[in-house]
């Protein structure tokens, strides 16, 4: 178990070091001059020059690449270009608005999904299944900026239930920030609905079929004991790698949802950094991007070794 | 109704049919039989795939696929229709009065929970606390003969080997001791030697405990070996039941006694007797056919044969579902044609006919390093193949006989130059062989072919039987395309395929035919050498001898050299001149086909004839049982690899000391401390076998 733990974590910084070689590459190689982006196209030669010294611009790209990723470490990530603001507030703000959204996301499309799932799985060709399948394929087929629509539509405009911007404002207070929630999460939870159930529903029968689990019923168990222990255990294993990977997306990948309910996200902040080539802003959300997969990746294989003991005594 | 004299019956299923449903269609896997299990009696259940064996098996334990349902009859268990019962009713006979046993333990388990735990928790719906359901587990794991059950207990199954887990398995099915066992091929998949220790178990159990067991196989010596009462299942239908000593020696139905005839007995050799098997295939289950089941495949039949016969009592707990059973009886009707064919003497290994010889073969896999392994420089190897050294003779046959693991596969490949050999020389023809396939020349290769053991997988879907006969033609033998079609039709006829097979795909043939195409393609280049890979095994039993005889046929026909492989050692000495016995990838004897089965032998050949089903049950065997299972390549024991599970282990010396060979009088060897002399003395004839067929042959 030790050792799988030490190559996981030892995976986990590779891979964010890696990334991080990447996204500081990207950036070198974009063009334009970042002094002269900030100072603006009327600023002299000379000024230039001078910020390119203060910025360090100057310097060899293997001593940046270090100063950027220890400043980074530190929490020093530097000023918004164009908001002329210090961007761990700002970003440290949208992540946790990010990070809400998210669990509530799970919180709604995991329990719910994975039930369906399994239910559809256990009665293959009944009637809750065929609803499930072709339900479940319908989402995943709609877009999310549709659904997003339809919801803001029905629940906003015509039953007036839920408001249809998401803007968290202070002013709205606690009550009507969880109201706020609701919508976009629910768009979100719906297109993870689609997926997960599918694969459970694909999993649950798949091993049902197995011969341990004829085992287990030819043992005389109980129903509910040969779906929990056996059946359920071995297949929800992919089901924890894709909740975990959904994680990443939920927390910066959001763009959609959050442009259509004006949901103050980390995917928003993006967007509107790439669009104002704000590199300290894109430069900080990538790598808490990254930093996210990363862990949620992590803690899928944790919880994957947990239930496979295969994976755990090799 | 029960008169005071019999007891009641055990296990009744009465007129019982089973129909599958597939793409639409309705066929029958099971058709109106039926069958007594008599209390503490075991009855075998005998077909080849798609006999409706399992199907059974399942209906009785009412278990059965979503895709099939019971279409009439039913399956009384002292008395009481299982089939009237619903899941929550069978909840409590499963496990309690009927409990199962599935062939594959690799899959039967629950991969991620403990053994202990999956014994446990049948035992927790008797009622039984925590501690003492561990504490029953624990005992039970003991009654299976497995070493230190508490650490058994804490394993997952990836962590026991497959021998263990069918233990488990048992060890779960007898936990809450039922009335019958249905075992479905419980040994299948497992070594010789693993299977004959497993088999000792489940009698010993059974006697104790007075179980009954419906025991279905295809493997007619465990059978013989295991039960009292025999069914033969064919297309769904029993074609033959009777008291397993009566079936052996007297079976009435043309379909048992070309099952009996299609495997050869230990001891029998090609150049004295030939097997005759059953002609053509089996029966694929979608195939409507009216009359009997087996009228295409009879070498009996006449007209009457059209109307389906019924089952007939031929004595007093003996039916066959054949008209022509009195005539069979007597002696009148008899499908064994003159069963030998005149062969002279064994022919002997003559100087100057060498094909193919090796010297001093290594084989060694790296491991791949731990951190651990880099810091003591330790360099871990999979030893597959040790330092041997074998000759093959044109026309000759050498058997290559070894449990899985032995390292039997990996020599074959090396040979072929499919794996790279780590020491040692191959010479064919007398000049050197390059390691590796890439080194050969296309000379070399056309000299060299091999038949693989999985049929389904050793050709490209895609292409034609003519296209799959042609490339070999053309490639290696140099034939223009325009000639190559014809010597492909010419090929197939060889192998007794007609020509019109060569338009149609592997997949439009049967697995017997498939390996018979796979026969035409490696004699296609006229190959010196040919290495075949357990050709048969993964093929029904009733077909077995056809490819067998042909293989035999072209072999010796084109007077090539022949590498058989396999873990049969009848099948081995049947078909092999001289015979190869390996363990962890050394050669342990060597000897003529007819010396192998007396006394000198080496301890490990003596255990492996021992352990061989007989299908004889008058048969008589020594019962020598290795313990435990092989070591890993890995980790080679030093001295003799065979030490540790030897049944004349002597000491220190065979610990410490590589035994020599020992020549035999016959050019054989043996890799023993013990002398031959000595070896003579203390060694019985392993077994001792009546077979009407060997007395007639």
């Amino acid at each position: 178990m030790s050792r799988y733990l030490v190559r996981r974590l030892g995976f986990v910084v590779l891979t964010v070091f890696l990334t991080s070689i990447v996204i500081f590459s990207v950036i070198q190689v974009l063009p334009g001059d970042v002094a002269r982006v900030i100072l603006g196209r009327e600023a002299g030669q000379a000024a230039v020059d001078q910020l390119r010294q203060e910025l360090g611009l100057d310097l060899p790209a293997p001593v940046r690449y270090l100063r950027w990723i220890a400043d980074f470490v530190r929490g020093a990530w530097g000023e918004s270009f164009s908001l002329r603001t210090a961007v761990l507030p700002l970003v440290a703000r949208r992540l946790s608005n990010s990070l809400l959204l998210a669990a509530v996301v799970l919180g709604l499309a995991v329990p719910l999904s994975v039930g369906l799932g399994v239910m559809a799985g256990l009665r293959q060709d009944s009637f809750l299944d065929n609803v499930v399948s072709m339900g479940s394929l319908a989402l995943v087929g709609l877009p999310e900026f549709v659904t997003g629509l339809v919801l803001i539509q029905v629940f906003a405009l015509q039953l007036g239930l839920f408001p249809a911007s998401s803007s968290l404002a202070d002013s709205s207070g606690l009550g009507g920030k969880i109201a706020q929630l609701i919508l976009p999460s629910l768009t979100a939870a719906l297109v993870l609905l689609g997926y997960l159930a599918r694969l459970t529903r694909a999993q649950v029968i798949e091993e049902s079929g197995k011969p341990y689990v004829r085992t287990a019923v030819l043992k005389g168990l109980p129903r509910r004991t040969v779906i929990l222990r056996h059946i359920l255990r071995n297949a929800l294993m992919p089901t924890v790698t894709v909740v975990a990977i959904s994680f990443g997306w939920l927390l910066s990948g959001l763009i959609v949802i959050e442009a259509v309910f004006n949901y103050p996200g980390l995917g928003s902040l993006l967007v509107f950094a790439v669009s104002r080539r704000d590199l300290p802003v894109i430069q900080a959300i990538s790598m808490l991007a990254v930093v996210g997969y990363a862990l949620a990746n992590l803690s899928a294989d944790l919880v994957y070794a947990a239930l496979n003991p295969r994976l755990r005594l090799e | 109704m029960t008169r005071a004299s019999t007891p009641a019956p055990l296990l009744e299923v009465q007129r019982l049919t089973v129909a599958y449903t597939r793409a639409g269609r309705s066929y029958d896997a099971v058709r109106q039989v039926s069958l007594t299990v008599q209390q503490g009696e075991s009855y075998g259940l005998v077909g080849e795939s798609g006999s409706g064996k399992t199907t059974l098996a399942l209906s009785v334990m009412r278990y059965l696929p979503r895709s099939a349902a019971v279409r009439g009859g039913r399956v009384l268990l002292n008395g009481a229709d299982l089939l009237t019962l619903d899941a929550k009713a069978m909840r409590r006979i499963w496990g309690r009065r009927i409990a199962f046993v599935p062939q594959d333990p690799h899959t039967s388990l629950n991969p991620s929970m403990r053994i202990g735990q999956q014994l446990g928790e049948g035992l927790s719906t008797d009622g039984l606390d925590q501690r003492q359901a561990r504490q029953r587990a624990l005992s039970l794991l003991a009654d299976v003969h497995l070493p230190d059950p508490p650490r058994i207990a804490e394993c997952y199954p990836h962590q026991i080997s497959g021998g263990m887990r069918q233990r488990v398995l048992i060890a779960m099915a007898i936990s809450r001791e039922p009335q019958l066992l249905v075992m479905d091929e419980p040994t299948t998949g497992l070594d010789t030697t693993t299977q004959a220790s497993i088999l000792d178990l489940i009698r010993d159990l059974v006697r104790r405990r007075s179980m009954s067991i419906l025991y279905v196989s295809h493997n007619l010596g465990v059978v013989a070996q295991m039960c009292d009462r025999v069914a033969v299942m064919y297309a769904g239908e029993l074609l033959e039941d009777a008291p397993a000593a009566r079936l052996y020696a007297r079976p009435l139905h043309p379909y048992t006694q070309g099952l009996l005839d299609s495997v050869p007995r230990l001891g029998q050799n090609k150049r004295r007797v030939r097997l005759r098997g059953v002609a053509g295939r089996p029966p694929s289950p979608a195939e409507t056919r009216s009359g009997c089941v087996f009228l295409a495949r009879c070498p009996l039949a006449i007209d009457l044969c059209n109307d389906a016969p019924t089952l007939f009592e031929t004595a007093e707990g003996h039916t066959a579902r054949c008209h022509r059973w009195k005539e069979i009886e007597a002696g009148s009707a008899d499908p064994r044609q003159p069963a030998s064919r005149k062969a002279g003497p064994p022919r002997t290994p003559t100087i100057g006919r060498e094909v193919l010889a090796l010297q001093d073969v290594q084989v060694h896999f790296p491991l791949r390093r731990s951190l651990a392994d880099v810091f003591s420089r330790r360099i871990r190897r999979v030893r597959a193949v040790e330092d041997v050294s074998l000759s093959i003779e044109r026309g000759f046959a050498l058997g290559l006989v070894g449990e899985s693991g032995s390292g039997k596969t990996t020599l074959g490949l090396t040979i072929l130059g499919l794996v790279e050999r780590t020491s040692g020389e191959i010479h064919l023809l007398g000049k050197p062989l390059p390691s590796v396939i890439a080194g050969r020349s296309p000379g070399t290769l056309a000299r060299m072919q091999m038949i693989f053991q999985d049929v389904d997988e050793s050709f490209v879907p895609t292409m034609s039987i003519a296209e799959i006969l042609r490339r070999p033609l053309i490639r290696l033998s140099g034939s223009p395309p325009d000639e190559a079609s014809s010597k492909a039709i010419s090929l197939l006829e060889a192998v007794h395929l007609p020509p019109e097979f060569a338009d149609r795909f592997p997949s439009e043939l049967s697995g017997g035919e498939r390996q018979r195409v796979a026969i035409a393609r490696a004699f296609a280049s006229k190959p010196e050498v040919l290495v075949a890979d357990e050709p048969i095994s993964s093929l029904d039993v009733s077909v077995q001898a056809a490819v067998l005889n042909l293989l035999n046929d072209i072999q010796v026909v084109r007077d090539s050299g022949l590498i058989f492989i396999s873990h049969d050692l009848a099948v081995i000495g049947y078909i092999s001149d001289v015979i190869a016995v390996i363990y962890l990838g050394r050669l342990m004897q060597v000897a003529p086909a007819a010396e192998i089965f007396e006394p000198p032998y080496h301890p490990y050949t003596e255990a492996l004839l021992s352990a061989i089903p007989l299908i004889d049950p008058r048969g008589k065997q020594e019962r020598i049982r290795l313990q435990g299972d092989a070591p890993s390549p890995v980790d080679v024991p030093r001295g003799c690899p065979f030490h540790t599970r030897c049944p004349r282990f002597l000491g220190n010396l065979c610990k410490e000391v590589d035994p020599p060979e020992q020549r035999t009088a016959s050019g054989g060897m043996i890799r023993c401390h013990i002398s031959l002399d000595e070896l003579k003395a203390v060694q019985p004839r392993v077994f001792a076998f009546s077979s009407p067929v060997e007395g007639s042959g």
